[in-house]
């Protein structure tokens, strides 16, 4: 545990000793802000709940986009800079770095998310807002990051580049959003697998309206366990071959 | 301390290292000498446990590389030819992290790390940012990040690459310090470090293992012969006439030192330099001076390289290794 945790220590410092930490956190508020701004709190009247709606449904989308640029330089950024054979000349276990990786960009994204409270709060102010609704958004906005940060970290892990990192996690997080849709093209049997990949429509919309589903919970930490697990085997065959 | 046997590395259909065996004892420096391409950071990185070899295996204080990877880890510190290094810590923070990621606790690392940081010279700048560094400062502080959990094995690519003549001489300090405590191996190309710092050379070439043993003993594997260097007095044409009629000499080269002074190296068959003499005094040549040449690495390494494309060569010079560098040998 304690080799995890240095891991984690100098990973947490290292992006908040680099501007890229806060260069990402600052672009996803302002964009989080405007499109609360456009579109939860348009002229047109709306519900509280149908306000949080929507914002859930914003900063899906943005945590999803955050946790790609918070995670890409993670591991294949050593490998490009060569601090890698610092890590693999090391009696740290893959699983040891993996996770020291994973939960230092969680924390990053905890702390991404604990910085929109503001919105809600707005809401919370100027409206009516259900303790429920917003403990169970914020529960799932933390299980999609766990999620998406996986999928991140397991990129990183088998790209040599950023560049390449990033655009896989991108394209792996697209196909399990637009999976309700592939959904509605397929047919049985094929049609329900599918749809139970879909990260929002299946999955994280009930958490957006306050409810709290053991599927979806299972969901999000089989991704996570899954991307974790590759990762870290990716790991272990990379380092010494 | 290090047993290697037949170590072969193949990068796609690219012999990198060809069954290289080996044996280092402890406290010893040894240096990896080839030149660029020759395979010694392949074997550097496998020794390191970095890279698995494609054949034959490594012992770490007796302890099977391949069996006990992190173990065998834990007693090694490495040095990659770029130092890795995190540019955003600060120099003690980052050699303490190391510390404590090798195995050590906290208050282990706290208490070497004041000699540690003394004995690379860091003191001075351990608590600046490593991006701000020089590149002298930045090898340092790899040395250090190498040292710091007090490995039995210390192996360090190419360790003055890059630094000034005054770097140079401090690295050069460092390495020999670190062999109060350590087998340290370390890879070069460039010759004179080798010699300067090591205390027995392993020469790679093409990803072989062509010779091994101090700069004595190499200078004496290329053959029984004796090196010399004289001063003549005579006519060049009478002199070179001399020594290439002469049965003793094997090799000569002249140069004009200055009006009827010739300089001659050559190499005999066997010491028979009293004989030389006399050939020489009966053909009327002055003799001012005669040394006996002892070996530069340069020269060594030049007719080593060059030579071991010879197969004739090769088998001489590799027969003067260990007797299990010949077993394998004899097996491939």
């Amino acid at each position: 545990m304690r080799p995890l945790l240095l891991v984690t220590r100098r990973e947490i410092a290292a992006y908040l000793n680099s501007y890229w930490g806060y260069i990402v956190i600052a672009a996803v508020l302002m964009a989080d802000g405007l499109l609360f701004n456009v579109m939860a709190l348009s002229d047109r009247p709306k519900y509280s709940a149908a306000v949080m709606e929507e914002f859930y449904l914003h900063t899906f989308g943005l945590t999803c986009v955050a946790s790609v640029f918070m995670t890409m330089r993670s591991v294949a950024e050593e490998r490009q800079i060569g601090t890698i054979a610092l890590i693999d000349s090391s009696p740290l276990s893959p699983a040891q770095y993996v996770g020291g990786k994973y939960l230092a960009a969680l924390g990053m994204m905890a702390l991404l998310l604990l910085a929109t409270l503001y919105m809600p709060a707005l809401v919370f102010v100027n409206g009516k807002v259900s303790y429920g609704q917003l403990f169970a958004g914020y529960f799932g906005l933390l299980l999609v990051a766990g999620a998406t940060t996986a999928i991140g970290i397991f990129c990183s892990s088998i790209s040599s580049s950023q560049l390449l990192s990033g655009v896989l996690a991108g394209l792996i997080l697209v196909f399990f959003v637009v999976c309700w849709f592939l959904a509605k093209q397929v047919e049985p049997p094929l049609k329900e697998i599918i749809e139970y990949l879909s990260f929002y429509e299946r999955h994280f919309r009930n958490f957006g309206r306050g409810q709290i589903h053991t599927e979806s919970i299972v969901f999000y930490l089989s991704v996570t366990f899954a991307f974790l697990t590759m990762a870290n085997r990716s790991m272990a065959i990379r380092r010494w071959r | 301390m290090i047993q290697a046997e037949g170590l072969t590395r193949y990068y796609g259909s690219f012999a990198a290292l060809r069954d290289a065996s080996f044996e280092i004892g402890e406290r010893e420096i040894v240096g990896f000498l080839g030149l660029n391409g020759a395979g010694k950071s392949t074997m550097l990185k496998i020794l390191a446990g970095l890279m698995r070899p494609t054949a034959g295996r490594v012992r770490i204080g007796g302890a099977d590389l391949s069996l006990q990877p992190d173990a065998s880890r834990a007693r090694i510190g490495f040095l990659p030819e770029e130092p890795p290094l995190y540019r955003e810590m600060r120099v003690r923070e980052f050699i303490r992290w190391v510390g404590e990621v090798k195995g050590r606790t906290r208050r282990e690392v706290d208490q070497v790390l004041p000699e540690v940081l003394d004995t690379c010279q860091l003191t001075e700048v351990s608590d600046r940012v490593i991006g701000e560094l020089s590149h002298g400062y930045k090898k340092r502080v790899g040395i250090a990040q190498a040292i710091v959990h007090r490995p039995e094995v210390v192996i360090l690519d190419e360790p003055i690459s890059g630094l000034d003549p005054q770097q140079i001489v401090e690295m050069r300090r460092v390495v020999r310090s670190l062999k109060e405590r350590a087998t340290v191996l370390i890879s070069s190309h460039i010759l004179s470090e080798v010699a300067l710092t090591c205390d027995r050379v392993l020469v790679i070439h093409r990803g072989q293992i062509v010779a091994e043993g101090s700069e004595e003993e190499l200078g004496r594997s290329l053959g029984e012969g004796v090196r010399l260097t004289l001063r003549l007095r005579g006519r060049r044409s009478l002199i070179e006439e001399t020594l290439a009629g002469s049965a003793l000499v094997e090799s000569y080269e002249l140069l004009d030192d200055a009006p009827e002074i010739v300089v001659a190296r050559l190499r005999l068959l066997r010491d028979e330099r009293e004989a030389l003499v006399r050939e020489l005094v009966a053909s009327e040549i002055g003799i001012r001076a005669i040394e006996e040449t002892v070996s530069e690495l340069e020269q060594i390494f030049l007719e080593l390289t060059r030579e071991a494309s010879s197969p004739t060569m090769r088998d001489r010079i590799v027969g003067t290794r260990t007797s299990m560098s010949s077993g394998t040998e004899a097996q491939a």
